[in-house]
């Protein structure tokens, strides 16, 4: 994807606020990735089904996807399969030990101006970038 | 209200759905538009950049509108978060997750939307996701309904 698809992506976070915003509006809940599906695996007693509703939204969505425009979800990963569970097993930890992940703090965190989410997402950025920075120059992503 | 309580599920699942779609157009699913927005000493790829500026505008400029409401339509409260200023616990988990982020290029949202395209390796990521979140340490209450409940240690 190059500037010229930039308004797709555009397009893609102004959806991506609405949905944030039907949320907190109908659910009065922050639209936190990690959070909400963290709460599937530690649940407490009452706060559970709209989670459960919520990622299969988010597997329904995909399947749309995969239904009306495929060539929005990627079929392979470049990367040796072992990078990538590392990869996601940092996800997870960080984003709990952080309280957030993209979404929670790089879409409405920064959206209502929190400085803990302003700062959370230099973070991620800066050792994202360093990351992939290294990754490049060992050979670990292809 | 009972039936407000199921309403509630299926808003969740119609605003998770929208997400899902918002991250399929935006390009977020693609590990390559990720890694490509963090790799800027190399070919530098704008797509993130987008969806986070379409994603933030829209929320900075209704968020307050719905906050001004006495309550969300089916609960009985915001559940908002309390603390307000940056702690160690928040640079450490944060540098942590975008180690993970940079070497994947996948985050939550996009690691179980791209499980619908049938992907062994988004499955192995998905489940090490969850590995990591039991593996984390339990955060603090931070949600004003269950600081309500339960007063702080300090």
């Amino acid at each position: 994807m190059e500037w010229a698809d930039f308004g797709f992506a555009l397009l893609g976070g102004v959806l991506i606020g609405f949905s944030a915003v039907l949320l907190l509006w109908f659910n009065g809940r922050i639209a936190g990735i990690s959070g909400i599906l963290s709460g599937l695996v530690r649940p407490t007693a009452g706060d559970l089904s709209w989670r459960v509703a919520f990622a299969g939204g988010l597997l329904a969505g995909g399947l749309a996807l995969r239904l009306f425009m495929p060539s929005a979800l990627p079929t392979t990963h470049e990367a040796h399969w072992l990078v990538v569970l590392v990869a996601g097993f940092l996800v997870g930890f960080g984003a709990r030990v952080g309280s957030g992940c993209t979404s929670g703090h790089g879409v409405c965190g920064i959206g209502r101006l929190s400085l803990r989410s302003i700062v959370a997402t230099t973070t991620f950025i800066l050792t994202g970038a360093i990351t992939v920075f290294v990754a490049g120059l060992t050979g670990v992503h292809p | 209200m009972r039936s407000g309580k199921k309403r509630g599920l299926l808003t969740a699942f119609v605003a998770a759905f929208l997400f899902a779609v918002g991250l399929g157009v935006g390009g977020m699913t693609h590990p390559a538009n990720v890694i490509g927005f963090l790799d800027f000493t190399g070919e530098w790829r704008p797509a993130l950049l987008g969806v986070m500026v379409g994603g933030i505008s829209v929320y900075y400029l209704l968020h307050r509108q719905i906050l001004k409401l006495h309550r969300p339509v089916f609960h009985d409260a915001f559940s908002m978060p309390t603390k307000k200023t940056p702690d160690a616990r928040l640079l450490i988990g944060a540098a942590i997750f975008g180690v993970g982020w940079g070497l994947g290029g996948i985050c939550p949202g996009p690691a179980v939307t791209s499980v619908a395209a049938g992907s062994e390796a988004f499955l192995i990521f998905l489940v090490a996701l969850f590995a990591g979140f039991l593996a984390a340490p339990q955060p603090k209450p931070k949600t004003a309904r269950i600081a309500l409940e339960v007063p702080p240690a300090h």
